[in-house]
């Protein structure tokens, strides 16, 4: 059987309507066009450190580091960029090539809100107009970030079909896609979709890798041992793991959300608990029933709240070369006050779902081995939501 | 020579799309054979799934109502079989790849064969996908219907050139529901099948209307109506055959068969 484009293994294709199907070969020559070109790099180098904030700083956490009494804790620090995430650093790479592309408007999905607003960021610096998808349920979950995307000037659309959350925000935006191509691009937030979508983001956010990899030679002279990064569709991970991936030293595992629990109904744990479907235009793990019909997934996080992850990231599981480990909610939401606690710093709930697992994982290395923990996002947009958690009613 | 084919025998074909078990089985089949009888020359019948990316709001929410009422894909086969023992026009799946992919291609194909089903539609699996299942669909002797969009351009002829069964060819832009008004230069786009195939071909998404099909089956081969039979199942339930009956009799003589 032959293999189409935009393979991971068995991963990956480009599984949409043939509707689609020019936009996504118009995309890709584009991507080619631009992707070495010096100008085009410059351009974003340029928007990356002057507008974002790049490179994101590589912090020693000595305070957390001394208190789990294990390996040597190093945070990728993703939240202080522009935005809040590392959303932005994708968001750039790709307005910038709409714009070449001679595209005036920009769709996007959102589940926490996070890539809806560094969407609508872009949109309003490039002065595109911009619609972003959110399932209803999470506009609700993260009503703040809904107000920023309307401050910035976008329309952000509640999604009321399905399970009104991540996944439905991605049907949805496929659809208007659909609807209004010549003029549109659709602007993917993770490593995920059909081809070129998933190298594309995953290009973007190799950045994180690339950063971490220098920063970490010039402070400890050396490779770390093992790269911690949450995983829901995948896009902070696999930028946090592109530039070690031929590293075999470097141990890379992505924690993913079990929710309440692995064994239960109420998880978004793909690689743990899905199988091999195609759905959301790839071939890839996904949680689903026994026709095929994809499950209602669940996580207090709304931005790792999707049935299914990156092509690549079902690769390097198959392979062997990264480790994918269930955290549940309980364990997030202990993570998301440790830090904010031993470090003074407040964790986007995604990222506490690493800094859970390398709460788990320090203590049992020695202390001449290094972790770095990707901290994708801030946290300031989950304290109404984490109150709620613990019982405590907020206004935001 | 395709089963299929004998859809387009009785002059310009009209194919009404009904979405399996919306709301029950028992009404799905009785819709069935009341398009049978009022002039149906082939039938779509979907296979629920939770997702449905290519369909607009209507048939979404027949979608939902269909696995709410708890059908499976062994379910859908068994109606296959039931509405065999009299139905005799062609019948097509139109579903998505992961249901198909999950029951395993092979399986599936080998049940459509056994039940009856002539060929399948699959939204989300364009030309470049086609191996994925074409060798087993081929194997079995169902036919893997191809769909051509209005964007498709340079690729209308590549599609064309490998088509079996019929082609499916998408009236408009977006996502299956009714549209005021047709847009797209579907006669262009039928000259460039003409030139590539001699299969036929018909036009779905958007029609609603006797006037509608009429018109683009007089630029094409036939007409394909989804929405707006799921329109009156929404409205009239477990009762809704008889109305289906009397849109479909209405449909084939628009269509001008």
């Amino acid at each position: 059987m032959s293999q189409s484009k935009g393979r991971f293994g068995i991963h990956g294709g480009q599984y949409i309507p043939e509707t689609l199907m020019n936009a996504v070969i118009e995309l890709e020559a584009a991507y080619n066009r631009y992707k070495d070109d010096p100008e085009f790099n410059a351009e974003l180098s340029d928007l990356l450190d002057n507008y974002a904030g790049r490179p994101s700083r590589l912090y020693y956490a000595e305070k957390m580091t001394r208190d789990l009494g294990g390996a040597k804790i190093y945070l990728k620090r993703e939240d202080l960029n522009h935005t809040g995430s590392h959303k932005i650093n994708n968001v750039l790479g790709q307005a910038l090539l709409a714009k070449k592309m001679g595209k005036t408007r920009l769709i996007a999905e959102t589940g926490a809100g996070q890539h809806g607003v560094a969407t609508a960021t872009a949109a309003a610096l490039f002065g595109m107009e911009c619609v972003v998808f959110m399932g209803e349920e999470d506009t609700k979950r993260q009503a703040l970030n809904v107000y920023r995307m309307r401050l910035l000037g976008s329309e952000v659309i509640p999604v009321k079909t399905g399970t009104a959350t991540l996944k439905d925000a991605v049907s949805e935006a496929m659809r208007e896609w659909t609807r209004r191509i010549s003029d549109t691009h659709y602007c993917l937030g993770s490593v995920m979709g059909p081809h070129p979508f998933p190298t594309i983001v995953r290009d973007f956010q190799s950045v994180i890798s690339r950063e971490i990899k220098e920063q970490l030679l010039k402070k400890e002279g050396r490779l770390p041992d093992a790269v911690l990064a949450c995983v829901g569709g995948g896009s902070n991970a696999m930028g946090s793991f592109y530039h070690f991936i031929n590293d075999k030293s470097v141990a890379l595992i992505g924690c993913e959300a079990a929710g309440r629990g692995i064994d239960t109904f109420e998880t978004a744990a793909t690689v743990n608990t899905g199988r091999l479907g195609i759905f959301h235009g790839m071939k890839s793990y996904f949680c689903q029933d026994d026709f095929g019909q994809i499950a209602p997934v669940y996580s207090i996080s709304a931005g790792l709240d999707y049935p299914g992850v990156g092509p690549e990231h079902a690769y390097l599981h198959d392979i062997g070369r990264a480790q994918y480990v269930p955290v549940t909610d309980d364990e997030a939401v202990e993570a998301f006050e440790y830090l904010s606690k031993t470090e003074g710093i407040i964790p986007a709930i995604e990222s506490a779902h690493a800094v859970a697992h390398a709460i788990k994982l320090a203590p049992t290395m020695d202390k001449n081995k290094i972790i770095v923990i990707t901290i994708s996002g801030r946290g300031d947009k989950d304290c109404a939501a984490i109150a709620r958690y613990r019982g405590e009613d907020i206004n935001e | 020579m395709s089963k299929i084919s004998k859809a387009f025998e009785n002059g310009k074909a009209f194919i009404p799309f009904i979405t399996c078990g919306d709301p029950d089985l028992e009404t799905t089949a009785k819709v069935v054979r009341e398009a049978v009888k009022n002039g149906a020359d082939l039938i779509e019948i979907g296979i629920p799934f939770s997702d449905p990316t290519a369909e607009g709001p209507v048939i979404q929410g027949a979608n939902i109502r269909a696995l709410a009422g708890g059908v499976t894909t062994d379910k859908v086969f068994d109606l296959v079989k039931d509405l065999r023992r009299d139905v005799e026009i062609p019948l097509v799946f139109m579903t998505y790849a992961n249901v198909v992919f999950s029951y395993g291609a092979e399986r599936f194909m080998s049940k459509c064969r056994e039940t009856g089903i002539d060929g399948i539609i699959l939204p989300d699996l364009p030309f470049e996908e086609r191996d994925e299942f074409l060798p087993v669909c081929r194997e079995y002797g169902i036919d893997l219907i191809s769909l051509i969009a209005p964007t498709s351009e340079s690729r209308v002829a590549m599609i064309a050139k490998e088509a079996e069964g019929f082609i499916y060819l998408v009236s408009s832009l977006g996502v299956t529901g009714e549209r005021r008004e047709i847009t797209t230069d579907i006669a262009k786009i039928v000259s460039v099948i003409r030139e590539n195939t001699s299969i036929p071909c018909a036009v779905g998404f958007g029609i609603s209307t006797p006037e509608q099909a009429r018109k683009m089956a007089a630029l094409s081969d036939g007409a394909i109506v989804g929405s707006a039979i799921i329109r009156i199942l929404e409205k009239y339930g477990r009762d809704a055959a008889e109305h289906v009956g009397e849109f479909v009799r209405e449909m084939k003589e628009g269509v001008g068969g």
